[in-house]
């Protein structure tokens, strides 16, 4: 079978661009260290996250943000239903600069999606499923939360904020809303 | 393909006529030579094309509702619209396009009719029906009055729940598309049993390696809806696992996005190297590519679920390791493509290192088209690339980003590839000359300005946080900071862009509805079905090439490789665990 002497250069030009591909993702993993959402959430019966038990979870805890047991850093936990997150809609999520802020999202109904726009903070809300990843914010700021998947008539009105607080005004508040 | 000397006259369509001894000439075209087969071919794209035209309509009511220039649906009602434009376009429009064009490939290649006229019309009732029951259940949510809807959108999650029927129509469009895909093979066996040494011709080779590819794909989202989503939404089974479901699903959404894709690359491959004025470069090469997208293209489905929980980081990196292989057959088409049109343009009186490119027939519709939506893919290929690479994707997954490429790639390069291809197929199927040819000669450019405006800022919008799938992304408790350009201006780039490509199709349906009514019927064609033979044939390539069973296994074995563990991992905890009931909309 004939190949042009072309033919087989950019076929092997194709195979070097797809191997740096990769190197770049796993660069991006190993140097930067950017986090992935992986199984590591565990599973929720949703029936009791619709009903709030989340005594009966235990894997999940009443919405709100929480100081990390090990006294470092945050637990986020953020229940999604149409068409509100709680917290983050009624009341901004407030977390510490420069801390490891975990957090952990599920949903209560449908599939929805929990994004800090213009971030890549970014993970699918499925019911059943806890999504949970580690952020560290850098800069203290505003974020906006933005359900990014179709889930209902009332999607586009679901929303939310992250506030980025410097450490000494951070108060963690176990419970939030309800 | 068919004989003769490629270098000869392959622009006049001389060919297409013979002279019999009392002096008369008559006309060979496809239509005269497999009446059959284009009364088929007709009746695919007739349906594509009455699917494609509700798609652009309701697309253009979304461009500009949702950039807040003109409202005149309430927001909820977005999502029905949202729903039938993709089901029409991503469904209806693409799977009937591909029957007919598959249909008509098939049939000129092997040189024989379809087989059974009873299994025709079996494909083709069971295909329509299913378009039916789906856009009418879509449709039927516009109206309050009727209790019935299915505003799920087109990737359907569970537990969204939409009527039943909507499930059902979905079901009887792809079990119909199984029965047409029956037909190409039947067709073949018949060429093969007069045929047994012969290489498979190359248009055959490449129907046939594509259908294998969606059946071993098309399992994913058969199994999700015949098994779990018709008897949940019927109430025989109370609850489904929403991730099992939509894993399911994407098992079957990538490979259906090569299903768009490789007819267009059939007719880049075998129409646009004539169109160019020249020959494909290589035969055996375009083997490799369909045999490396008959394997690849299923075990990638978690590159769309990077953002999921509860699927183990390292399934998605072998499906990232997949997905990048998979740019392969895509960069080594890129490479014949524009080394059979330069070729062309050489042999048109083409010089100079890109001088040859003004030899090329832009002005000529069909070849403008093919080149535009080529030109397109390269740029929709590079935005693919951003969205396979594992932790970039966490950037534009679900944004405005994904909207923007995959206008690129199903979009541009299958939609205005298949509009491109009318312009020179419907003629020799239909027996009429193209109408309107001026319009028609504009069109391609008109689609590709609009679709730079539009996929531009789109791209851009999803970098700026903006989302895909909503009605009103504006937002009182913030605002979206643009990183290139601004925000107001994306939203005129993308108003201005969809108003043009709704321009565009208007432009191809004018020309199509004009062709099809006021073209006389066996007029003298400007086009001609010849299609050259490569530079490099068939022959001397390996025959393992074209052992089809060996390629189907290799597929199914990657398949099971990929899906195995992750599936096993979803239902062991039982089927149906953790389970949502429905929540109707």
């Amino acid at each position: 079978m004939h190949v042009h002497r072309f033919e087989k250069l950019w076929f092997g030009a194709s195979l070097v661009l797809i191997v740096a591909f990769m190197g770049t993702i796993v660069y991006g993993a190993i140097g930067p260290g950017v986090a992935m959402v992986g199984d590591d959430g565990g599973t929720i019966d949703s029936t009791v996250v619709a009903n709030g038990n989340f005594e009966r979870a235990d894997n999940f805890r009443a919405p709100g943000v929480y100081a990390s047991s090990d006294g470092e850093g945050v637990e986020v936990y953020v229940v999604a239903r149409q068409y509100l997150f709680n917290p983050g809609t009624a009341q901004p999520i407030e977390v510490p600069v420069g801390e490891e802020v975990t957090f952990h999202v599920t949903s209560a109904d449908v599939t929805h999606g929990f994004y800090l726009a213009g971030t890549n903070v970014n993970t699918m809300v499925i019911p059943g499923q806890i999504a949970r990843f580690d952020v560290t914010f850098e800069e203290t700021g505003e974020y906006g939360i933005v359900c990014h998947e179709y889930c209902g008539s009332g999607h586009h009105t679901m929303a939310g904020q992250l506030h980025v607080v410097p450490q000494s005004q951070f108060n963690a508040t176990a419970g939030g809303e309800n | 393909m068919a004989t003769g000397h490629p270098d000869d006259a392959i622009t006049h369509s001389e060919e297409e006529y013979v002279e019999t001894e009392d002096g008369t000439r008559h006309r060979r075209a496809f239509v005269d030579r497999y009446p059959d087969a284009a009364r088929i071919v007709r009746i695919c794209l007739g349906i594509s094309f009455v699917a494609f035209a509700g798609g652009a309509l309701f697309g253009l009511i979304q461009a500009l509702h949702r950039t807040n220039v003109l409202r005149i649906i309430p927001s909820s009602d977005y999502y029905t619209l949202l729903t039938g434009h993709g089901v029409l376009m991503a469904l209806v429009f693409t799977t009937f396009g591909i029957a007919g064009l598959f249909q008509w490939a098939n049939t000129r290649s092997l040189g024989i009719s379809p087989p059974s006229s009873t299994l025709t019309a079996a494909w083709l009732g069971t295909m329509t029906l299913g378009t039916l029951l789906a856009a009418g259940t879509i449709v039927a949510g516009l109206f309050d009055s009727i209790p019935a809807s299915a505003d799920v959108l087109f990737t359907f999650y569970a537990p969204l729940k939409a009527h039943p029927l909507f499930y059902v129509g979905a079901a009887l469009l792809i079990v119909g598309s199984w029965l047409a895909g029956a037909s190409y093979f039947l067709q073949f066996r018949e060429w093969r049993s007069e045929h047994p040494d012969a290489r498979i011709p190359l248009q055959s080779f490449m129907v046939l390696t594509t259908m294998l590819m969606w059946y071993i794909s098309t399992l994913g989202v058969a199994v999700e809806v015949v098994v779990f989503l018709i008897p949940w939404s019927l109430g025989l089974i109370q609850q489904v696992d929403p991730l099992l479901t939509r894993t399911l699903f994407w098992y079957f959404g990538h490979p259906v996005v090569y299903f768009w894709l490789l007819p267009a690359y059939v007719i880049w491959y075998t129409v646009l190297p004539k169109l160019s004025g020249g020959r494909l470069f290589s035969d055996p090469l375009a083997r490799v590519v369909f045999v490396l997208f008959l394997i690849l293209s299923t075990p990638v489905g978690f590159h769309h679920q990077y953002t999921d929980p509860g699927i183990a980081s390292g399934y998605k990196f072998v499906a990232m390791t997949n997905t990048f292989f998979l740019l392969l057959p895509s960069l080594l088409t890129l490479f014949t493509v524009v080394a059979s049109m330069e070729h062309g343009a050489r042999q048109r009186g083409g010089t100079g290192y890109l001088g040859w490119l003004k030899a090329l027939p832009w002005e000529k519709p069909a070849f403008a088209g093919i080149a535009l939506s080529g030109i397109m893919f390269a740029a929709g290929g590079f935005s693919g690339m951003i969205n396979a690479g594992m932790n970039i994707n966490y950037l534009i997954h679900n944004t405005l980003w994904v909207p923007g490429h995959f206008h690129l790639t199903v979009g541009t390069a299958f939609a205005l590839t298949l509009m491109a291809v009318s312009y020179w197929l419907v003629p020799q199927v239909t027996g009429k000359r193209l109408q309107l040819y001026g319009v028609a000669s504009l069109q391609p450019y008109v689609w590709f300005v609009g679709m730079v405006l539009m996929s531009n800022a789109m791209h851009r919008a999803g970098l700026a946080g903006i989302p895909r799938r909503t009605a009103e992304p504006q937002y009182d408790q913030f605002s979206f900071q643009a990183v290139v350009g601004s925000v107001a201006e994306m939203r005129v780039q993308i108003a201005i862009g969809g108003t043009l490509l709704f321009i565009g199709a208007a432009m191809f349906l004018a020309v199509m509805l004009a062709t099809w009514t006021l073209g006389r019927p066996n007029s003298q064609l400007r086009v001609n079905g010849f299609l050259p033979e490569p530079m490099s044939g068939a022959e001397d390539s390996p025959q393992v090439l074209d052992n089809l069973k060996l390629w189907a296994a290799v597929a199914i074995v990657l398949v099971a490789l990929a899906y195995g563990l992750p599936l096993f991992d979803m239902v062991a905890d039982g089927l149906f665990t953790p389970g949502s009931l429905p929540v109707p909309v």
